[in-house]
């Protein structure tokens, strides 16, 4: 049986997912506590499979003004990666740089878009990275685009582009500790699925 | 009372007078707006893709697809009294959301030439655009008056 849908993943498809994600995510904290030269933690990430449309509402509804970073990916794995920063999280890192007061996201300067710029290029190839040193897999990242604007403009992009196969994006809901706060972030990984089946055999896994 | 309706993401709606539609946040999905003012009857379809030749879904849902979901919405409008020669479009929406670097990026610009294709197949005159550009778009739709708000984070509200 060869899987043609996000939904019929199983618990145990789901599993070896959320144990890519939180190897992607401890790589993450690493490479952004050298960044920022603090530390940086990162909880165990939920992994989810989620319509649009309830990934959006959990992300605070479409038109919460969101920073959103694209990044495609190619080898032998294709598809996307979404980051969506919140405000909250895009300030924490700003204040860190530029020790400054609360931002305006919808008026950031060229050097505070490159900072978030930044750390969507550390987020993806941490990911990237955990999903080659387990899967053996070569993949390629772009260089993040940035986007501050509604949450559901942003999220029309990736929608649109697997629109014709599929509604349903994999989630990963993860949290940073920064300064004694705990600041959210989140990602949505839009494998190809056939990138997916792929990969989740080679790792043993039956499908 | 008015009441207000939303309309989803490959979704569509119809009200009458004094009854509004919102759709939130286009981005290069594209925001249908078809009004009967005689009537006074209003449809709204929020479409994200231009054909629904490319789609591979187990179940085609006709509303994500420009081609289906406007000959729908005409067709749905009858029920409530509107006559094909006398509606008029207003459309909002089709950005590209982030800088191109791949054909795909211009899906924004395929959607909206997809639906003024359609819309002048089915010989109903577009009277008002607000479309492509890089930024998002909230639509409300009045059937009182036929009138379309359009708000961004960018420029703020609009009337079309």
């Amino acid at each position: 049986m060869s899987i043609k849908n996000y939904d019929e993943l199983n618990p145990i498809h789901i599993d070896v997912l959320k144990e890519l994600g939180n190897i992607g995510s401890g790589n993450a904290a690493t490479a952004i506590s050298s960044m920022l030269g603090k530390e940086v933690e990162m909880t165990v990430p939920a992994v989810s499979v989620l319509d649009y449309t309830k990934a959006i509402d959990f992300l605070g509804g479409p038109e919460n003004i969101v920073a959103g970073m694209l990044v495609r990916i190619t080898g032998d794995i294709e598809g996307m990666i979404m980051f969506i920063l919140q405000e909250p999280f895009a300030n924490a890192i700003l204040k860190t740089f530029f020790e400054h007061e609360d931002i305006d996201m919808m008026a950031l300067g060229e050097n505070e878009s490159s900072a978030i710029r930044e750390i969507g290029n550390i987020m993806a190839a941490s990911y990237v990275n955990a999903l080659s040193q387990i899967g053996g897999r070569m993949i390629n990242i772009s260089v993040p685009s940035l986007t501050v604007d509604m949450l559901g403009a942003i999220m029309s992009v990736p929608a649109i582009e697997f629109g014709a196969v599929s509604d349903q994006v994999l989630f990963i809901d993860g949290t940073f500790i920064l300064d004694n706060q705990s600041i959210k972030s989140n990602m949505i990984l839009i494998p190809e699925i056939n990138s997916l089946t792929s990969l989740l055999s080679s790792l043993g896994v039956d499908i | 009372m008015s009441k207000t309706v939303t309309v989803g993401i490959s979704d569509l709606s119809i009200v009458r007078a004094p009854d509004i539609l919102v759709t939130y946040a286009l981005g290069s999905c594209v925001g249908i707006c078809l009004y009967d003012k005689i009537v006074k009857v209003a449809g709204l379809a929020h479409i994200m893709l231009p054909s629904s030749q490319v789609s591979s879904e187990e179940t085609l849902n006709r509303m994500k697809y420009a081609d289906t979901a406007i000959v729908d919405l005409v067709k749905r409008m009858s029920i409530f009294g509107a006559q094909q020669g006398r509606i008029t479009a207003k459309i909002a929406g089709g950005a590209q959301m982030f800088a191109a670097n791949s054909a795909i990026y211009n899906i924004g610009q395929r959607n909206i030439n997809a639906v003024v294709e359609i819309l002048q197949g089915l010989a109903i005159p577009i009277i008002a655009r607000d479309t492509g550009k890089n930024y998002g778009r909230t639509v409300y739709f009045h059937a009182n008056t036929g009138e379309v708000q359009v708000k961004s984070a960018a420029e703020g509200i609009k009337t079309i």
